[in-house]
């Protein structure tokens, strides 16, 4: 189909040489570098380390052994601590973002247009801002010179003179506020279009709040609320710079330990391992339902 | 109903978000060298930041590579965006393409690092480009931005009404012409706010860059992070600072462009 021809869009084509060029080098490029990787970490996960860290491509179940918990003397219920932990984490982050969205986009939603945008933008600028940065403020804020440190100490939660960090509550004020707009962004686009005279209808014939949420709210905001635990629970279960800096060595998450055995334990087949028992406990916590890719239907504003 | 809790929780919120924030901005304008006390305004730690050299040599860093993976990446990820959108794919081909493109938005950061290592460690027989360094990370952040300049440039070329381009062909433009004179002016702005995204994407990135880099190619966050198990000092503040204004303004920048669509 040439500028010779007369060119008539409505005939079917067959895809022609531009076509194939085009897309070429992007598929090829993620296949080469994300797609073939993703997939060798299973004959990565069978392989072995090394005297000296590096990979020895011999088959053994050993990494799988140590995954359920098996390892040099005996099983050890180390990993799976560690295991369930990261589980806990994600999940009690993403109840907190979804009790604390709920009533924010409510609100956001219940504005004036012109200040709604404002409100969305002061939303979704700190999913801007850096992770290590943010976490780091809060290392600051928690320090032992500050009020919250200091009352703390006061009521005896912590020696005095020592910071709220590194400990739970650092680790969970620092994930909560770095997922909550993964969380509130989508579920306004839900709660917006959400209709309010069924809401008040539902008031008018005796549903007490809760009632009103659970058989109005919930399900007409199940595709925001959707898109939004699956946005916050894989990052959160994967997260590893929150964890590191606010709860220090003594909270081991998934996330740390799979980065510990690509710096300083150079044990890349357990890592690989780790990071398809990740990826499995992903894809398990959510499988009950088809993983929607965000880019199909963009759930940010932005 | 009763919307002041509502009210509560939505300020609150705000204020868990922007406290973090908030707290580095005050901290680098304090004089005190030491600890977390009070000791007057000052913007000698901004002065200090221009004279220490691991900090521009950092800022070099992160700048070089999201301007260089920005340009690839949007190349490709246009072609990418069009060859899909445009070409007549299978649709048992068009859902393989899909699930390979989404790769990057689907699969956490550290499942992306590591896969990413892994290809490396392979292709470093090749060529040394693969080392970990500059080049390595250039190349890892293309291979997360591609997928988000193609999101962002299929939904454009998706809006398009398909008569302007069924007008031009109706008027004998070519291939070619058609691309170069409807379509491409059309889709601008999608191309301009997808290399905005990639680019900021590259610029507040740690975990992919925290796997890959090398000795020499230390970059902002990643110089950050390091600051932080080192120790703190105030020239950290100042420089987090200037980072999360930089990001804010670009992603700002990006949406204005976004909505002006």
């Amino acid at each position: 189909m040439d500028s010779s021809a007369l060119p008539t869009p409505i005939k079917k084509r067959s895809t022609s040489l531009s076509g194939y060029l085009a897309v070429g080098p992007g598929l090829l490029w993620l296949t080469i570098l994300l797609a073939i990787p993703c997939l060798s970490l299973v004959a990565m996960a069978l392989a072995s380390r090394g005297q000296y860290g590096e990979v020895v491509w011999s088959f053994s179940l050993e990494n799988l052994r140590r995954l359920i918990g098996f390892g040099l003397f005996g099983w050890s219920p180390d990993l799976f601590y560690i295991l369930l932990r990261s589980l806990l984490l994600a999940t009690i982050t993403t109840l907190l973002c979804v009790l604390i969205a709920y009533p924010l986009t409510f609100h956001m939603a219940s504005r004036r247009p012109s200040i709604r945008v404002f409100w969305l933008i002061l939303v979704i600028v700190p999913f801007w801002t850096n992770v290590v940065v943010r976490s780091y403020g809060w290392l600051l804020i928690l320090g032992p010179q500050l009020p919250p440190a200091r009352l703390a100490a006061f009521l005896g939660f912590i020696p005095p003179g020592s910071a709220l960090y590194p400990g739970t509550l650092a680790v969970y004020l620092g994930m909560v506020t770095t997922f909550l707009p993964f969380m509130a962004l989508p579920l306004y686009a839900s709660v917006e279009r959400l209709d309010r005279e069924i809401l008040e209808a539902a008031r008018d014939l005796y549903a007490n709040p809760f009632l009103v949420f659970w058989r109005v709210t919930l399900p007409q905001t199940t595709p925001g609320l959707s898109v939004g635990i699956i946005m916050t629970f894989v990052p959160a279960m994967a997260m590893f710079v929150v964890t590191d800096i606010l709860g220090g060595a003594k909270y081991m998450f998934i996330g740390n330990l799979i980065q510990q055995q690509f710096s300083q334990a150079r044990d890349w087949p357990f890592g690989a391992a780790l990071s398809l028992g990740l990826m499995i406990l992903t894809l398990l916590s959510l499988g009950f339902r088809r993983l929607k890719a965000p880019g199909q239907k963009d759930p940010f504003p932005l | 109903m009763r919307t002041w809790p509502q009210a509560v929780v939505a300020y609150l919120s705000l204020v868990l978000l922007y406290l973090p924030a908030l707290a580095v901005a005050i901290f680098s304008v304090n004089k005190a060298r030491f600890g977390l006390n009070w000791k007057g305004f000052s913007w000698m730690w901004y002065q200090k930041l221009l004279e220490n050299e691991a900090i521009i040599e950092a800022t070099l860093n992160s700048l070089i590579l999201a301007v260089v993976s920005t340009i690839i990446a949007t190349v490709i990820g246009t072609a990418l965006a069009l060859g899909l959108e445009r070409a007549p794919w299978p649709k048992s081909c068009l859902r393989l393409f899909d699930a390979i493109v989404n790769i990057p938005v689907a699969v956490p950061d550290i499942i992306m690092a590591v896969a990413l290592v892994l290809a490396f460690s392979l292709l470093r027989n090749l060529s040394g480009i693969f080392d970990m360094g500059l080049g390595a990370m250039i190349i890892g952040h293309v291979t997360f931005q591609i997928s988000f300049v193609t999101m962002v440039v299929r939904g454009r070329l998706a809006s398009l009404n398909p008569q302007t381009r069924e007008a031009a062909w109706d008027l004998f433009a070519s291939r070619f012409y058609n691309f170069r004179r409807v379509t491409l002016p059309l889709i601008t702005p999608g191309i301009l706010a997808g290399a905005m995204l990639a680019f900021t994407l590259s610029l507040d990135d740690f975990i992919i860059s925290f796997f890959i880099h090398g000795p020499e190619s230390v970059t902002l966050p990643i110089y950050i992070f390091a600051s932080l198990k080192r120790g703190l000092t105030p020239e950290t503040n100042a420089l987090s600072t200037v980072m999360l204004l930089a990001t804010v303004l670009l992603a700002l920048l990006a949406e204005r462009i976004t909505r002006k669509l």
